[in-house]
Parts: structure tokens; C-alpha cells; sequence
């Protein structure tokens, strides 16, 4: 590991100085930056550490404000075990504690999580080729073991995967990311915070250098009594998604009035499901319009060889998530 | 049915806790990575990133300016290893172990092109990166399928027939299906660590994570061409192994010629991505079996042909095939047995080495023929179960295989099996049962071991084994109280030291089979010795302490050995082991979960019921790994392991492992040693993965004979 300063500024205003210039990284939790560090995939010069800053908090929904708010800093666990969570967003809370293994959820924050970087073992790898660590070097994965990789939304230059569990619920969620930079705040819809990987995989999402982030920012809505995530993976726990899928339906009388679906393990970013969502409103909620909007979701899949098995599990996944929302298992 | 021991949690197991339990999770106990002491310095290694050529050039500029540093040892200035040199008037043998910082010359990616010692272990770890060398490549070939046509047979161990050749081919019922087991890491808790100081030009102390204290020693006395008196091992603890540490390793010569280098002691530990590299694997093998039944399901016909991967430099063999030859009953048997060497390190043998690769093959195919019978697989068990040796016509030393199908079947529920696939559905979930048998030889060799009996009444025994985790001292320690008739608290047995009196290795599972009937020498001994001091009329079991202090001692002791046995002449000697599985299956998204596991060991007495109940425990859940998960991948183009970390290589976690029953047959096998005991740890995995794979089948109908059973391959 090359050396580096380790740097702890005062306040957010002082955080944001320092990240502005390059070779900076802020440090949360450390269980990913580290990670990297260590196998030399990152080798920043300056460790910036936020985890004092006032960037904890969960906020209730209070009068009018029908939202909740996460701080950069929750820890995935805190977020997973809060009460208000649960009652509110259970399909956030499930997607938590389907991640990583207790002690990694009890030092990862949310902004950590977001950020996190991809699994591709050729990313890791310094010696093989990856354009997302080492533009124009190749994708490894492309013609090699990509069984973890994505069938959604790849370019020709990438098709890692981003691993997160808790970015799928919160795309599904529709939450928005406060984010701080020099010039002030501004907000970024949580399904366009991350981005495709297409001529430029080194760059993961849409958040700038120099910029923080300070909060998630979720609607509360009506979803909660029919909310599921179906995580299909090699083990039982502590293993990233070959699939995942939140599923979260609003049912009236056994119609669906409201869905919302998105997909993890397929894409460069939590992959929501629009076309299969708007198609589930007004049916019935039943096995038969699940596999259908399933179906659906599957337009423009592409398996890379190691991965196809995903063209037939991700709809197996859909339909089976789909029907523990409905209660049908 | 009977009951089993210790089926419940381990607070409430019977029998001893394990001598050195609170160490263990006190942190107390102490690993060869955690010594330290003065001068002592660290040494990383460096690997090759190509898979076979030569280096051109090796820029160690930079790594030596870093600092810290203290030396960067190359094949360009390492200190000749004596052993590794040609003798004078002696051919040079075409393969054996890697010779370290010998040559230019790369056999595999990741093997050691230099070691770099610094004054801390970040320092070292920096400099490392900062080495650099040019190679030129050659094409390189690491993978089995494509290369099988490669194969030779490896000497002494290519080809056996019995009866007729393919036989199974006329027999009215019949399957021949392909079987791959991919290379499996062991990857044991405890990285691989070795501190090596010279306290003299001839004099060696190490601290090794090694099953073997002799057997390191005698290595390194001979690769550096000193007396083997002259070197000591130390290896108190070992954190897991399971055959990695059965051998000496690249790195272990790597610390002793960096320590040569610097003049102060160096530590080397193993990345996890070292691990992959470095210490052994279980090898990738293809199988092949055909195997034929009349109507009523009675075998006419077995051929098993395996090729299994080994290093371009070195031969390993573990022998696949045996359990076809001598598991059931048969009359005509052909096995065939080739290595293809490709450039990769050498593996080594991994927990139940050959026979768990080959039973997977062989429980696999039986199961397959059972469906194509239309008969119970446990019932085609017993229609071709063996009563004597069928490769060698001997009577067995002691067999209870069919009491332990019986217990198993009656624990598991198999009456509950249904024959047809996709019967049985539980919540969303098929329900499947399934069965695999393991077979290994009951070995045993030669001990020595000291018994001490000081003033206070204290037993001190003391032998050179190692304990990598089974709980040998713990049973040692039963065996010597029995022996001597007083508390296990009363006693300390001391191992994993090459100065102590010789035993084997631990491995085979023959430790106590070994060293207990030396334990037992040593106490018999040590009691007569009371005896004579006493005098005509003393008691068996007198008052040690105050025979001692009668006699103004302050201490008496003995050392006893106990040899191999002959049993093995007479007899045909094994531990046997059956494993009974309840999978759930979910169809759609191909997830399997182990519901249930019942597990019987016909290995002789049980010397401590719950360290054996923990070895079973360990051994399936092994067995589990190799049949759900765990698989090192390999990019072919790069011959570079994909998923050499613990995130991506996945061992089973708590949340994959239900209640497993651990049971015992626990009768003595009498021609063994004087207690009885066989091993019991290479069964405890032998079939295992057969079992889930037979399960996952007789549930949703998937029959997966390459492992591991991923989602992949069971879904749809
Ligand atoms: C073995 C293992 C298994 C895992 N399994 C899973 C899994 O199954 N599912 C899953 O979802 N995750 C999994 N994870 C990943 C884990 O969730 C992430 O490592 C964790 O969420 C990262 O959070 P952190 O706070 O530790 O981030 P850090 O490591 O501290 O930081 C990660 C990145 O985020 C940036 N960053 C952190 N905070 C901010 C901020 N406020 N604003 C801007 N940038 C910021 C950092 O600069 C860095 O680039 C696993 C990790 C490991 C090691």
C-alpha cells in the first residue's frame, strides 16, 4: 500500500475544500475503500475522514413533509434495525440485511454503500485488463468468467455489475440523493445517480469529484404491506447477487393499483423495471400477470456467455420476488 | 433406534470440552504468524503474473531504495538451497518440488520471484509492489477438459482390472455418465505463516504452521545440508489445515533463505490470494464411470476412469478410482487413473483427498443406476455390500457399514423418500433425499511418546505431533487419564514440537490410531515403573504424588513407542462413514438448502465424543462447501485464479448449515491398537457431496455432475 495522509476536517464546508483537489478520497466506513487500497486498485494520497461530521441522522416523517431522510453516515445496520424503517420501507430494511455479513453492516454507511465499487475479479486484478481501473486496457470479463456480470445496459467497454443490495431497494423507493459541492446542494434522482457504463466505465455514477453525500431522501408511500427482496445468490448469506429483485405493490382488492421493480446483479446500476411495473397496474395480482411483466422486464437482456443463465433466472426472480410481495407464497 | 451421540448443541454435548478450548477463544493460544522477538524482520513475496516462460529481466532498484528495506532476494542473488543443486555422479530426477529462487525459469502464475524483507510488514508490502520484471512468455495450458488427451499414467497407479474389462456394458441395466469435481481450495482460517531464524551457520529455529514438525525439519535439514538435529520446529497450534500444511511449501524456503540473507529472523505470512497459490488445492478431476445391474439390482460390471491436474514439474497422485474397487461387492472392476500436467502449482491431498473426488463420481453414478432399476439406493447399498475385500479377497478388520445405513436411514427420515423426483412439496419447495457412502483406510504408524510424572501429581506426556484442530491433545489426554486413573486436569499434553519425542504427521486421519496406543505404552510403562518402586503388593493405581515424595523423587518418567501394527497383512482395514441429506429445492431459481443432515462414522471407539462429534460436524460441512459452493476459478487465457479471495470463493456460512446429527457406530475394531480407535476424519467428507448432489436430484430432478451445484445449474 503506498503511503498517504490521513486528513479529518472540521466541518462539511472543510471536507468539501479538501476532496476538490485530485488524489483525495473520503473515507466512511472504509469496508470497500480499504479493500481497494490494499490490492492497489486505488492508491489515493489523501484519506479524508467524514465519519465525524453531522451526517448520521434518520429523520421522521414530520406535518406535511410525507419523506424520510437518511444521512450519508446511517450505518447499514442502524438503517436496517430502525423501527421507522421497517414500518415504513421493510423492502429497504430487507435489501440491508440481505448485504455483506453483520460486522460489515455495522461499519458500512449509506454513502459508502452507494459508492461502493464493482466485485469483477478483473477489476481487482491489477495485472489483467479492466477499462473501469485502467481505461483502454480491455474488459477482462468480456471473454472471460463473467458469470457475475451484468445482461443489462453493458457497452462494449464494460459489463461489471454494480453489487449493492440496499441501491436496488432505494431505486425501486424512488429516492432522491441531497448531494453537497462547492457551489451549494443540488438533488439527484436516486435511478439516475448511478450511471451505464458506455465509452466511459471508469466513471460509476453522477456524482462529481468534489462533491458529498449528505442524505437520502425517501417518499413515504403505500407499499409496505406488499414489499419484497429476493435475493438468489451461491450461499445462503454473505455472497453478492447473482440476481436480486425488490418487489413492491400496492394491492387494492387483489388489484394492483401501484409497482415499483428494480432488478440487482444485472447492470452497471440498480436496474429498475418501468416497462413491467406500468404493465402490472390494474391486474390482478396473480402468478400468471407475474411471470407476464417478468417477461417484459427481459427486453434487451444480453448474456455474455458465463452469465446467460441470467436471461432465465432474472424472470424466475421477478416472478418469484413478485409473489412473496403478493403474499402468494 | 438408537441413540446418538451428542446430536444436540455442543453446550450440552457430552464427554470432555476440549483441553485447549479457552485458549482458543481467549486468543491465548498462540499461531506461528504471533510470535515475535528481537530483530525480527517481515518478508513479502513477490509472484509471477505469467503463467510459464522465463524472467528477462527483474528490476529491484526501487523496492531495495523503499524504506525499510533491508533486502529484495531474487534467483539473481539467492543464496544457493544445497538440496536443490545436482550431485556430483547422480542424474538429475526430471520433476520434483519447485526449487525456490533457483532460476529464471515460471511454472505457474504466482509463483515466487522474489521475497523482500523489510523492517515492518507495510514496509515490505509496499516494496514488494514496487519489484518489477520483464518476462517472456510461452503459451501455457491450465485447463484439464481441453487437455485430457495429454493424460499418462502416473507410476505404479494407472491401470487395475478385475474380472472382466467393461463389463457393466452387457448388463440389462446400466449408466455412464462424466463426473468433474474442479479444484477446490483448502483455505483454512489460519493463513500459512513461518518465521525462520538461523542461530547459527548450522543451526535453524522455525515457527511453522505445518501438520508435521519431523517432516519439516527433515525437509529443511536436507534442502540446506544441515543435521536434522540442528533444526527445530515449532508448531504449537495450526488454525485448520486440512492437508495444506502437509508438505514444506515454496515460502517456508523463501523465510529460511531471507533469514540466511539478512542475519536476523523473518516472517513471511500468506495473502489469502497466496493461499490459492502456494499451499496445495484439492486437483480438478474428470471422471468417468459405467456401471451396470442385473433386474434385482445385483452390480456385474464397474469402470472408473479418472484424469486428474498436476504441476509440470511434479507428479502428485491420490488415487480416485480405489473407492470402485473396493466399496460394493462386484465381480468385474476396471479402473484407469491418468495425470495431466499443466502449468499450475502442484496440488496436494485436500480432507478425504482421492476417495471424496472419487466417491462423488461412484455415489453419484450408484444413485443414477438406482432410478434406472427402479429400486431404493440404500437397498442397492446393501444388495452388493462387501463382506470381505473385494480387490484382495481379506477379511475386514471390522465393518459395520450396514448398521450405519440403518441409523442414518432411521435419523433422516428416509422412509418418508419417495423414489419418483418432484413428489414431495413444501412450502414452494421439492423436498429430496439423498445418501452417499465414503470408505478410508485405517492407518496407523509408529509412536513415541514421553510420560512424566512430576511431584505435584502432575502428568506431563510429550510427542513431536500436531494438532491442527481435530482435538488430539484432548483425546490423548482421555486416553491417559483412563490409563492412569487420575483427572484429565492432572494432565498436560504437550505437541507440535520437533524436539519432543517422533510422530507421525497428522494426517490420513491416523493420528490417534498412532499416537494413542503410544500414550497407552507410556502410561503401562510409566505405572510398572510406580510398581517397582513400590514394591510386591502395590496397587495398579497408588497415589503418585505420594509414591514420589516416599521415595524423595521429584519427578519419574518414561518414554514408550508403539509401532505401525501388522494388521494390515491379515486384514483389509478401513473406517467407514454414511451420509443421509433432506434438500429443498426451488425449482425456479435453482437455490438448494440442506434441511437436514444425519451423518454415521463406523471408525472404531470413540475416544472423545464431542471433539469426534465436532470432527464429523467439520467433515460435512466440508463436504457441503465441495458440493454447493466451492470451486477456484481460473481465466484459462491467463492461467490467473479469478475469485482468490474469501468474498468470491465461498465457504458455507452458519446460514447454509442446518442441524447436522452426528453419529457413531462406536464399537472397537480389535485389530487396530489396544483401544479400538480408527480414524474418523477423511470419512466424515467422504460421500458428502454425493449425498447433496443425490438429494438435489431426488427433489426437483436435476442431476448436476460437475459441482459445484450453483443456482445455475439446477434452476429451470
Ligand atoms: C466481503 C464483503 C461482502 C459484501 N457483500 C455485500 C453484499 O452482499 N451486498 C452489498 O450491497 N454490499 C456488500 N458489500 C459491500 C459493502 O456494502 C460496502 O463495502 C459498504 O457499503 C461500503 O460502505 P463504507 O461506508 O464502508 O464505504 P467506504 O469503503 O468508506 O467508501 C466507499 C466509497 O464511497 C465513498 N464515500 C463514502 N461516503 C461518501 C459520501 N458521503 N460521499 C461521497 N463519497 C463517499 C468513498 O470515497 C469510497 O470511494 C460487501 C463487502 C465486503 C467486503
Amino acid at each position: 500500500m503506498k503511503q498517504f495522509q490521513y486528513v479529518r476536517p472540521a466541518t462539511i464546508q472543510a471536507a468539501l475544500d479538501v476532496i476538490s483537489k485530485p488524489g483525495s478520497k473520503i473515507i466512511a466506513g472504509g469496508t470497500n475503500l480499504v479493500d481497494l487500497m490494499k490490492r492497489g486498485v486505488t492508491a489515493p494520497d489523501k484519506i479524508v475522514d467524514i465519519n465525524h461530521l453531522p451526517l448520521k441522522g434518520i429523520s421522521e416523517p414530520i406535518g406535511n413533509v410525507m419523506t424520510v431522510s437518511i444521512g450519508a453516515l446511517a450505518l447499514n445496520s442502524e438503517v436496517a434495525e430502525n423501527s421507522r424503517i421497517k414500518e415504513l420501507f421493510p423492502l429497504l430494511s430487507m435489501a440491508l440485511n440481505a448485504g455483506a455479513s453483520p460486522q460489515l453492516r455495522n461499519m458500512a454507511t449509506v454513502g459508502g454503500n452507494m459508492m461502493q465499487r464493482t466485485r469483477c475479479g478483473y477489476f481487482y486484478d491489477t495485472t489483467m485488463p479492466c477499462n473501469k481501473r485502467q481505461p483502454g486496457t480491455g474488459c477482462g470479463a468480456m471473454e472471460g468468467v463473467n458469470r457475475m456480470h451484468a445482461i443489462f445496459g453493458a457497452s462494449d467497454q464494460c459489463i461489471a455489475v454494480h453489487p449493492s443490495d440496499m441501491c436496488v431497494a432505494l431505486a425501486a423507493l424512488d429516492a432522491t440523493v441531497e448531494v453537497a459541492g462547492k457551489k451549494g446542494k443540488r438533488y439527484i434522482h436516486f435511478a439516475d445517480f448511478h450511471r451505464l457504463p458506455g465509452e466511459k466505465p471508469q466513471i460509476d455514477n453522477n456524482l462529481a469529484p468534489d462533491e458529498l453525500i449528505v442524505r437520502v431522501i425517501i417518499p413515504t408511500n403505500n407499499f409496505s404491506r406488499n414489499s419484497y427482496y429476493l435475493k438468489i445468490r451461491d450461499r445462503q448469506s454473505y455472497a453478492f447477487a447473482l440476481v436480486s429483485v425488490a418487489a413492491a405493490l400496492e394491492i387494492d382488492n387483489g388489484i394492483i393499483k401501484n409497482a415499483r421493480l428494480a432488478m440487482g446483479g444485472v447492470a452497471h446500476k440498480p436496474w429498475r423495471l418501468f416497462e413491467a411495473e406500468q404493465f402490472l397496474v390494474g391486474k390482478t395480482a396473480s402468478e400468471e400477470n407475474f411471470a407476464k411483466a417478468a417477461g417484459l422486464a427481459m427486453k434487451g437482456a444480453v448474456g455474455h456467455g458465463g452469465n446467460s443463465f441470467k436471461l432465465k433466472l432474472a424472470p424466475a426472480t421477478i416472478t418469484e420476488a413478485l409473489k412473496h410481495a403478493a403474499g402468494l407464497v | 433406534m438408537k441413540k446418538a451421540i451428542n446430536v444436540t448443541m455442543p453446550s450440552s454435548a457430552e464427554g470432555m470440552s476440549r483441553v485447549d478450548g479457552r485458549l482458543k477463544v481467549t486468543g491465548a493460544a498462540k499461531y506461528s504468524a504471533e510470535y515475535t522477538m528481537p530483530g525480527l524482520t517481515y518478508g513479502v513475496l513477490v509472484g509471477s503474473t505469467i503463467t510459464k516462460g522465463h524472467i528477462l529481466t527483474i528490476d529491484t532498484k526501487a523496492a531495495g531504495r523503499a524504506p525499510g528495506v533491508l533486502a529484495v532476494v531474487t534467483h539473481l542473488n539467492s543464496p544457493k538451497v544445497p538440496g536443490d543443486q545436482p550431485e556430483k555422479g547422480k542424474p538429475v530426477p526430471d520433476k520434483g518440488a519447485l526449487k525456490v529462487f533457483y532460476d529464471n525459469k515460471i511454472y505457474y502464475n504466482g509463483q515466487p520471484i522474489a521475497v523482500v524483507v523489510a523492517d515492518t510488514f507495510e514496509r515490505a508490502l509496499y516494496a514488494a509492489s514496487l519489484v518489477k520484471a520483464q518476462y517472456k512468455a510461452e503459451k501455457h495450458i491450465t485447463n484439464l477438459p481441453d487437455n485430457r488427451d495429454k493424460g499418462f499414467a502416473p507410476r505404479g497407479e494407472g491401470v487395475y482390472k478385475r474380472g472382466a474389462a467393461d463389463a457393466w456394458q452387457s448388463a440389462p441395466f446400466k449408466v455412464e455418465q462424466e463426473y468433474i469435481v474442479p479444484t477446490v481450495t483448502h483455505n483454512p482460517m489460519e493463513l500459512h505463516a513461518i518465521i525462520a531464524r538461523w542461530d547459527a551457520d548450522d543451526k535453524l529455529t522455525v515457527w511453522d504452521k505445518t501438520q508435521g514438525v519431523n517432516d519439516t525439519r527433515d525437509d529443511l535439514a536436507r534442502l540446506f545440508k544441515i543435521p536434522a538435529a540442528n533444526v527445530l520446529v515449532h508448531s504449537q497450534f495450526v488454525g485448520g489445515a486440512f492437508g495444506s500444511a502437509l508438505r514444506t511449501w515454496p515460502h517456508e524456503v523463501a523465510a529460511v533463505l531471507a533469514a540466511k540473507v539478512v542475519s536476523k529472523p523473518v516472517k513471511v505470512v500468506l495473502s489469502r490470494a497466496d493461499m490459492f497459490t502456494s499451499v496445495g488445492y484439492r486437483p480438478f478431476t474428470w471422471q468417468k464411470i459405467g456401471i451396470g445391474a442385473t433386474a434385482d439390482g445385483k452390480l456385474t460390471g464397474i469402470t472408473h476412469e479418472a484424469a486428474g491436474q498436476t504441476s509440470s514439474y511434479e507428479n502428485f497422485t491420490e488415487g480416485p478410482v480405489g473407492v470402485s474397487q473396493n466399496m460394493y461387492a462386484c465381480p468385474n472392476v476396471n479402473t484407469k487413473y491418468n495425470l495431466v500436467s499443466l502449468d499450475i502449482a502442484t496440488p496436494t491431498w485436500m480432507r478425504g483427498p482421492g476417495e471424496a473426488t472419487g466417491a462423488f463420481a461412484l455415489e453419484s453414478a450408484l444413485d443414477e443406476l438406482s432410478y434406472a432399476v427402479n429400486i431404493d439406493p440404500l437397498e442397492l447399498r446393501i444388495k452388493n455390500y462387501a463382506e470381505v475385500e473385494p480387490s484382495s479377497g481379506k477379511p475386514f478388520s471390522t465393518k459395520f457399514l450396514k448398521e450405519a445405513y440403518q441409523l442414518g436411514a432411521d435419523h433422516i427420515g428416509w422412509g418418508d423418500r419417495k423414489q419418483v423426483p418432484r413428489s414431495v412439496k413444501q412450502d414452494g419447495w421439492y423436498v429430496g433425499y439423498g445418501m452417499g457412502s465414503g470408505m478410508f483406510g485405517a492407518y496407523r504408524s509408529g509412536a513415541t511418546v514421553r510420560a512424566k510424572m512430576m511431584a505435584d501429581g502432575t502428568l506431563i506426556l510429550q510427542t513431536a505431533v500436531s494438532d491442527i484442530g481435530p482435538g488430539t491433545g484432548t483425546a490423548m489426554t482421555i486416553i491417559a487419564a483412563e490409563q492412569m486413573n487420575i483427572p484429565a486436569d492432572k494432565i498436560r499434553f504437550e505437541l507440535g514440537d520437533s524436539s519432543l519425542p517422533p510422530a507421525p504427521t497428522q494426517g490420513g486421519s491416523a493420528t490417534v490410531a498412532s499416537v494413542g496406543p503410544a500414550v497407552v505404552k507410556a502410561c503401562t510403562d510409566l505405572k510398572e515403573k510406580f510398581q517397582k518402586l513400590i514394591g510386591n503388593g502395590g496397587e495398579d493405581h497408588p497415589d503418585y504424588a505420594k509414591v514420589l515424595k516416599e521415595h524423595n523423587l521429584p519427578s519419574l518418567e518414561v518414554t514408550s513407542s508403539s509401532d505401525g501394527g501388522n494388521g494390515m497383512e491379515k486384514y483389509a482395514m478401513n473406517s467407514w462413514s454414511v451420509h443421509f441429506v433432506k434438500v429443498l429445492v426451488n425449482a425456479a431459481t435453482g437455490v438448494v438448502k440442506i434441511d437436514k443432515v444425519a451423518c454415521v462414522s463406523d471408525c472404531g471407539k470413540v475416544i472423545s465424543p464431542k471433539t469426534a462429534r465436532s470432527q464429523v460436524i467439520g467433515g460435512a460441512i466440508g463436504g457441503i462447501g465441495m458440493a454447493l459452493m466451492e470451486e477456484s476459478i481460473i481465466d484459462h487465457r491467463y492461467g490467473r485464479y479469478i475469485n482468490n479471495n474469501f468474498a468470491d470463493y465461498h465457504v458455507p456460512v452458519n446460514a447454509d448449515i442446518p442441524q447436522i446429527d452426528a453419529l457413531f457406530i462406536n464399537k472397537p475394531d480389535p485389530i487396530i491398537n489396544v483401544m479400538g480407535a480408527k480414524g474418523m476424519a477423511e470419512i466424515a467428507l467422504i460421500g458428502m457431496a454425493a449425498a447433496v448432489a443425490n438429494a438435489v436430484y431426488n427433489a426437483c430432478g436435476k442431476r448436476v455432475r460437475d459441482l459445484p451445484i450453483t443456482p445455475d445449474k439446477v434452476m429451470g
